[in-house]
């Protein structure tokens, strides 16, 4: 009987060596995709296990944590001024997860992170508590303030970028949420979630990145950005040759201007009464392809990273003539985020250099020491200082003489800026938005560049809104940054 | 007047009994155990566990006291079979009391239970290890002989048949009839069935081995016996099937039936019988899984794990695959990880994804090597055997050992369908234990015979002969 013994044995031998095969696939193989499997609680309470590490503004703490003395999740997040920083932030609830720079830098806080591998193992050996590193941002609680403020009870965004480095400064959003309501997993915090799920004014919605509205005409300076880099403009304040009405090409539509005196205006004039005319006709001569040229040297159509992404703007890459007309003065399908026309503003203000705007500053051990410094880093130069200067000198004229006046600061501060009110809906038929973009330039050069976006019920003719409604929102967070460096 | 002395040249040579290796084992077995403890005290409170003590002499105890009974009564067992029971007896215990750490476990119980009504296990799992190695005691010394239960062989079928039946008599727990309550107690009777049933096979199947094997028709290749010879064999294979309709349970079934094919294969060595066997099964499996929705049920878990409908009405497999997962390759460490998630169960039919959680793959493949020793050494009891019952026997209970392992761990991870089923010494279970240390006990008693020198030659009569003849 010893030859089917031996066989049995066999058998066993294999049903053992499957059990094998089996753990190595599950606990190797396996392992990263069932670590980070959306059912596996372990993120959560690993993310919750000990005190979490701060996000810090201005040098102070932006959230907390308490201990909520409970068996899955020890401790839960709390946050000073939740709605006005959740654009920032983001939320981190124990039911519903995490984003923005609470899920991205969630390695840092937890103190999970490779990078804090050393502290770890120092925490280890002294049998010290475990706790998180904090996430330093380049924000400025001054400016967040006055952004969020001024937006009120208004929807919009704001988003304001230091042109020198690319540090984002304010970045606003309203209606906003209180990520504080649902950090728990209780009824309670059940249903504050639904009822911002709910809500159609979509509060958890970032509007300053996530959101792409039609710029208007904020956008013309980018048409006119193009046109003297393509070399269609030299002279600022020569005639453009204009008809009045202008046909757009291929078509019998007629562009409809707001301003008067466009016919055969000079770009400079043309920009500070915003002439849809001379734009459209100015875009039409630069042309499609060189249009997007300009426009992805700016950034468009692709999304940034902040670390926390921003949706893509659009400026079409495949349109015919008359929709490349219209795309020249923010209509037809151009689409942008707020932080895309803070670029935008930034690049010009920084004498055409465009940074790559970031949030994070720097992360720190739990011991405070460095673990990370952001340095600033250019992205791209989508024109020459020496156009860039013109667009200055354009755009400040916008707000010496022409529609944006209402951001005039005086006290040696030389602000430049282009209003816009972007139509939208079939036949226009819902309320336009305000726009308004501007940068502040001091005797040491410009330390903001601010776009605001009003998603406005009231506005009804053409730049008067940007000028009236977002105007002082920028003037009011560019003073909130030039007092701070005070 | 002649003076008998016996001169002959020849003795009996002394195997080694191997008992002081056991002992040394056992120490081994006792001490990484009481290690384990210290470690989740550690880990949990941050100070040693004021039981350790206790616990360590207490485990202790119990192996010495089986040391010491095999040393006496069965000399020259198999010296790996003890220690290794030992040592999953001990970690298990150590398993079940960190999970009667767990305040989510605790949370679980008294929300559904009402405050005060958590009750740790460990102490219970103590208890019924005590049980169980006093019966390992008792079969090892009232059990002289293994030939004995030849005897039984059909008693042993009645009884086997009165304990898979009783289950259906009571009601369901969780989906499954495989407890009979008397009283406080509730006893898993397919447990000890399974040590009965292979003695039943064993004794029945060395009488008509070579019917068996021998008168048989060729029917396409295969030999097929006569049907008085199979008409157990189809009252078993149709028993199996039953115990599945009626008390939904897949794992005994198919343990059964395993052992069934397995013994039976061995006894005959007749590859045919692989083949009915294998046959056999499908049709039984694919019969019963088109309409009993609880076996859909487990298939439906087991092929997808993860998918809403899964997690709505048991998230277990995908808990324990987690668990698996995010043990990682060294694993999180004793009292560190999560797996009490998996919630109900965690400690009985689940036990193993909390070894594999916190011991990790490291761990795991060195408990399923100890599982496979403990086949491996019943494989080779079996093969030293000198008797055709007790070869059958030792096959057949480590055949049956084997089978539960697998099927209880591929449940677990994910291999086959999940099936009610314990982890051997330790799942969290009175009867798994006792059942288990008595089936360690009967192989021991097996391998005692197996490797015990023949007598020596009785004094030979020619001895006489050859005697010098004093003047």
């Amino acid at each position: 009987m010893n030859k089917p013994l031996r066989r049995i044995a066999i058998f066993c031998g294999l049903l053992v060596l499957a059990l094998l095969v089996r753990t190595n696939w599950l606990q190797y193989v396996e392992a990263e995709t069932l670590n980070t499997h959306t059912r596996n609680k372990r993120v959560q309470i690993e993310r919750y296990a000990a005190e979490r590490g701060n996000i810090i503004v201005d040098g102070k703490p932006i959230t907390g944590s308490v201990d909520s003395n409970d068996t899955y999740f020890k401790f839960k997040r709390t946050y000073v001024d939740g709605p006005m920083w959740a654009p920032v932030t983001g939320y981190a609830s124990q039911a519903y997860d995490a984003n923005q720079i609470e899920k991205i830098e969630d390695g840092i806080l937890t103190g999970n992170s490779d990078q804090l591998f050393f502290d770890r193992t120092m925490a280890m050996f002294t049998g010290e508590k475990k706790v998180g590193g904090n996430v330093v941002t380049t924000l400025n609680g001054a400016a967040q303030k006055a952004a969020f403020e001024r937006l009120g009870s208004k929807k919009g965004a704001v988003a304001a970028i230091e042109p020198k480095t690319g540090k984002i400064l304010a970045l606003a959003s309203t209606p906003s949420y209180d990520p504080a309501s649902f950090a728990g997993y209780s009824g309670k915090d059940e249903k504050a979630w639904l009822a911002l799920e709910r809500d159609k004014d979509k509060p958890k919605l970032n509007r300053a990145l996530r959101e792409v509205y039609p710029p208007g005409s904020t956008f013309k300076v980018l048409t006119a950005a193009a046109a003297l880099e393509h070399g269609k403009v030299d002279d600022i304040n020569a005639p453009t040759d204009t008809e009045e009405p202008y046909i757009l090409p291929n078509t019998r539509t007629k562009m409809v201007n707001h301003a008067q005196g466009c016919e055969n205006a000079t770009l400079n004039d043309a920009m500070k009464v915003s002439c849809n005319s001379v734009f459209a006709k100015l875009g039409d001569k630069v042309g499609r392809d060189n249009m997007v040229e300009t426009a992805e040297k700016f950034g468009f159509n692709a999304e940034q990273f902040t670390p926390v992404r921003s949706a893509a703007s659009v400026y079409d890459t495949k349109m015919d003539r008359p929709g490349n007309a219209l795309s020249s003065i923010g209509q037809f399908n151009t689409a942008t985020t707020p932080l895309q026309m803070a670029m935008v503003t930034a690049a010009i203000a920084n004498d055409g250099k465009l940074m790559k705007p970031y949030m994070i500053d720097s992360l720190e051990s739990p011991s405070l020491d460095p673990i990370k410094q952001n340095e600033p880093e250019e992205m791209s130069q989508p024109l020459s200082a020496k156009n860039a200067q013109l667009l200055q000198q354009m755009m400040e004229n916008v707000v010496e003489n022409g529609t944006g006046s209402n951001a005039r600061m005086g006290d040696g501060i030389t602000v430049g800026g282009k209003t816009g009110t972007a139509q939208h809906g079939e036949n226009n038929s819902k309320n336009p938005y305000a726009w308004f973009i501007s940068y502040a330039k001091t005797d040491s050069g410009s330390p903001v560049a601010v776009a605001v976006v009003v998603e406005d019920s009231d506005a009804s003719r053409d730049d008067i809104s940007g000028g009236g409604l977002a105007a002082p929102i920028a003037k009011a967070v560019m003073q909130a940054v030039i007092d701070s460096k005070k | 007047m002649s003076v008998v002395t016996n001169t002959t040249t020849i003795g009996a040579i002394e195997a080694p009994s191997r008992r002081n290796t056991e002992l040394m084992l056992l120490a081994f077995a006792v001490v990484i155990p009481v290690f384990a403890y210290v470690n989740v005290g550690l880990a949990i409170d941050g100070e040693l566990p004021t039981g350790v003590l206790g616990y360590g002499l207490g485990l202790g105890l119990l192996a010495g006291v089986a040391h010491i009974v095999v040393r006496r009564f069965a000399k020259y067992a198999d010296p790996l079979l003890l220690p290794l029971a030992t040592l999953l007896n001990g970690l298990g215990l150590v398993m079940i009391w960190r999970l009667d750490q767990s305040q989510r476990l605790i949370e679980r119980i008294e929300s559904r239970f009402g405050p005060g009504s958590f009750s740790p296990d460990a102490p219970k799992q103590l208890m019924y290890s005590a049980i169980g190695i006093a019966l390992f005691v008792g079969v090892l010394m009232v059990l002289k002989d293994h030939r004995i239960l030849q005897r039984y062989t059909y008693i042993s079928m009645a009884v086997a048949l009165v304990l898979l039946i009783l289950p259906v008599f009571f009601p369901a727990v969780n989906g499954a009839k495989i407890w009979i309550s008397l009283g406080p107690f509730t006893i898993q009777p397919g447990e000890f069935a399974k040590i009965i049933i292979a003695i039943f096979f064993s004794g029945y199947l060395m009488v008509k081995r070579d019917a068996l094997a021998l008168a048989s028709r060729r029917f396409m290749g295969l030999y097929l016996p006569r049907g008085r010879d199979l008409g157990p064999i189809v009252v078993v294979w149709a028993m199996s099937i039953l115990i599945l309709v009626f008390e939904t349970d897949l794992g005994t079934s198919l343990l059964f039936f395993g052992l069934f094919v397995i013994m039976l294969y061995v006894a005959t060595e007749r590859t045919s019988w692989i083949v009915f066997g294998l046959v056999m099964s499908a049709v039984g499996a694919v019969g019963v899984a088109t309409f009993e929705p609880h076996v859909q049920q487990r298939v439906e878990f087991w092929l997808n794990p993860f998918a809403d409908k899964t997690w709505e009405q048991s998230d277990q497999i995908g808990q324990a695959l987690m668990s698996f997962g995010s043990g990682g390759v060294l694993g999180t460490g004793l009292g560190q990880g999560n797996s009490d998630l998996i919630g109900f169960a965690a400690n009985s039919d689940f036990i193993l994804s909390s070894f594999g959680e916190e011991f990790g793959l490291a761990g795991m493949m060195a408990f399923l090597l100890i599982y496979g020793l403990i086949v491996e050494r019943g494989v080779r009891t079996a093969l030293a055997a000198r008797d055709p019952f007790g070869k059958l026997l030792a096959i057949g209970l480590s055949g049956a050992f084997a089978i539960q392992v697998f099927v209880v761990a591929g449940g677990v991870m994910g291999l086959i369908p999940l099936t009610g089923m314990t982890m051997p010494f330790v799942a969290y279970g009175g009867s798994s234990v006792l059942a288990n240390w008595a089936l360690i006990a009967i192989l021991i008693r097996i391998s005692d015979t197996a490797r015990r020198p023949a007598p020596a030659p009785a004094p030979s009569p020619d001895a006489e002969m050859t005697q010098v003849v004093r003047p």
